[in-house]
């Protein structure tokens, strides 16, 4: 079924995904999903809970294979590359998981370290630079070697982006980036989102159902249906506020005052 | 590298001292990590005179960028901040000057500091001392609270599950069954062969068949049942209630009134109670057989004459006495898997450190608990 709504734009996408689809075991959860995201793109993947968000966000950053269907990088098959090619393609991502997912054994610094260490031959004390670096962007500058226990969810949440940008990705994946953030973290993190994307001319891809992020900082967006199983509109979502006759789309963007 | 070919560009810059004391950087080539422009920070340093008071920075148009550049402003930002000098930036890219920006947005965080100097050696004796009689009372009032939990149980008002015992028996009991054989039943041959090699000299391989019962039943069975489980149970014990504590599940059972000692604690030194006394029992046999087969097999015994020597050598307060211990054996393997679970800290780390503790708890309660209970069932003749 093709989308509902469909407000095109932009030309050559830097992520697609092409008919894809997702099953839990034999129940299939969505089917024939396709996008496209642009450079410098805020690109937000809403939806129902259960539609299947974070999963498709699994299948994009290679964590799982989909049942059918295929991701593009720039052009290039993911799934259907070998594990090298797909190496070197995840190198240019980095993904803040839903709680930080910090490795909780390291200091906040090591956390950052560690991809550095792996995928870089540069020296200890440049290594050291970059994670304070980093750690300063997000606002803990000075919280290098306290253990994520001793920190507050907030700061875990910021100390996982600083290691999502270890490496300077060009693409950054954020799975419900607010949850458990209060109104003016949450309004800050949306804030570093837009800085960093806009001095970094990273594209941000982002799992999330909060609208007040949505309508602050999306440039596009799509909506998975849980009952239709694919996506039921796609575009800027003030523009589907206000021309998608879908009416779950509606209700979802309005939190139910529209119907 | 994939740029191997073409002639890499470098970081490149250029200090030019005008005579007011301003220093300009230009910078110009190829900034990011791969380049290491962070070699070029100490041409910087190295450069500043006394007579500098201002920086300023230029760029080349053409220039590339990422972290590479920062990390390289940042050491220039420090070493002026240190000198007092004044540092211009607008000659920087807006997203590199941005970047900066928020970086030093927030203002380093310092970790307060204890008063003083290091401890001296007096005091961390004695807080060491202090926490090792903490640790040690919260062994006892763990013990205390197990206890108390058991009393309630026998008088029926324990919140018990009865699934979570069914299932942890089952766990303990029927699935450590292969393991017990194999150690067991090798126990039984090494005794055999050990004992033979002495009795020998004396004509008296016959007596190996009394050796073999008598030291399964009384000590052997119980020791070595118990050590297989605290490696299998009491570790496996540790690390699923470390877990739990880590996923704030624990946490969640307190605040519904719910007691982790009832619920999380009690079914399992119960099915490990339980349990360990038939699994000593598997054991002796097991133990038994394995002798029996040196003594066939090598020592050419009749099959029914080692049978009925074992026979004679033991009785029933052997028995009783292996069977008494695995059940203590049970209870203290169980404590100290809960105890050193319970009390995990909440990373991955904390619970891999609880689980070994438990390993290690369990064993040296087994080996001092055997040894006392030997002493004990020798003073009363038992």
């Amino acid at each position: 079924m093709a989308a509902t709504c469909e407000i095109p734009n932009g030309t050559r996408p830097r992520i697609e995904v092409r008919d894809l689809e997702m099953v839990y075991g034999a129940r299939i959860i969505q089917r024939n999903l396709n996008l496209a995201v642009q450079a410098g793109d805020i690109f937000v993947i809403m939806g129902p809970s259960g539609s299947g968000k974070s999963t498709l966000l699994r299948h994009m950053i290679g964590l799982v294979p989909p049942a059918r269907g295929d991701v593009f990088y720039d052009g290039a098959s993911f799934w259907t590359a070998d594990t090298n090619d797909r190496q070197r393609m995840l190198r240019r991502v980095g993904v803040l998981y839903q709680d930080g997912a910090l490795w909780s054994s390291m200091t906040l610094a090591e956390n950052v370290r560690l991809p550095l260490e792996q995928f870089t031959d540069l020296p200890p004390a440049s290594i050291r630079g970059i994670a304070s670096l980093k750690l300063a962007l997000v606002g803990l500058a000075g919280f290098e070697d306290l253990y994520p226990s001793e920190v507050s969810g907030g700061m875990r949440k910021r100390a996982g982006l600083a290691r999502a940008m270890a490496l300077d990705p060009d693409i950054l994946f954020f799975d419900e980036p607010s949850s458990g953030l209060d109104p003016i973290n949450s309004r800050a993190l949306d804030d570093l989102i837009v800085e960093l994307r806009d001095s970094l001319g990273a594209t941000v891809v982002m799992v999330t159902h909060e609208l007040a992020s949505i309508f602050a900082i999306a440039t596009n967006s799509v909506f998975l249906d849980e009952k239709a199983k694919t996506i039921t509109a796609a575009g800027p979502p003030w523009k589907l506020l206000h021309e998608c006759r879908n009416s779950k789309v509606g209700r979802f963007l309005t939190r139910g005052e529209k119907t | 590298m994939d740029d191997e070919g073409e002639v890499r560009k470098r970081a490149h810059v250029t200090v030019d001292r005008a005579d007011d004391g301003l220093l300009r950087l230009r910078l110009s080539g190829r900034w990011t990590l791969d380049a290491r422009p962070s070699i070029v920070a100490d041409v910087f340093e190295h450069a500043l005179t006394t007579a500098d008071t201002r920086v300023a920075v230029e760029t080349d148009p053409q220039l590339e960028w990422d972290s590479g550049l920062l990390l390289f402003m940042r050491t220039v930002l420090a070493e002026a901040e240190r000198r007092q000098m004044t540092v211009d930036l607008a000659g920087l890219p807006g997203g590199a000057r941005r970047l900066l920006a928020l970086a030093s947005a927030t203002p380093e965080y310092k970790e307060p500091h204890p008063e003083g100097a290091a401890p001296s050696l007096l005091t961390r004796i004695g807080s060491r001392t202090i926490a090792a009689t903490r640790s040690g009372a919260d062994v006892l009032a763990f013990i205390g609270e197990a206890c108390v939990g058991l009393l309630r149980l026998l008088t029926g008002r324990a919140r018990f599950q009865r699934s979570e015992l069914l299932r942890v028996a089952q766990e303990v009991g029927a699935q450590a069954l292969p393991i017990v054989s194999l150690i067991t039943f090798l126990v039984g041959v090494i005794l055999a062969y050990v004992g033979a090699m002495q009795l020998r000299a004396f004509g008296a391989q016959a007596y190996v068949a009394d050796l073999v019962s008598v030291a399964m039943t009384r000590e052997m069975g119980a020791m070595m049942t118990a050590i297989v489980m605290a490696g299998r149970t009491g570790a496996a014990f540790a690390a699923e209630l470390g877990t739990m504590r880590v996923n704030e599940e624990i946490d969640a059972l307190t605040t519904f009134g719910v007691s982790p000692m009832e619920f999380l604690v009690l079914p399992r030194m119960v099915a490990l109670a339980v349990m360990m006394p038939f699994l000593c029992l598997y054991a002796d046999l097991l133990g038994f057989l394995g002798g029996a087969a040196v003594g066939v097999g090598l020592l050419h015994l009749g099959g029914l004459e080692y049978y009925q020597r074992s026979v004679q050598a033991i009785a029933l307060d052997d028995f009783a006495a292996g069977l008494i211990k695995a059940s203590v054996f049970g209870v203290l393997l169980s404590i100290a898997g809960c105890l050193r679970g319970l009390r995990s800290g909440r990373s991955s780390g904390a619970v891999g450190a609880a689980t070994t503790s438990a390993v290690v708890t369990g064993i040296v309660l087994i080996i001092v608990s055997d040894a006392v209970l030997t002493v004990l069932f020798d003073v009363v003749h038992f």
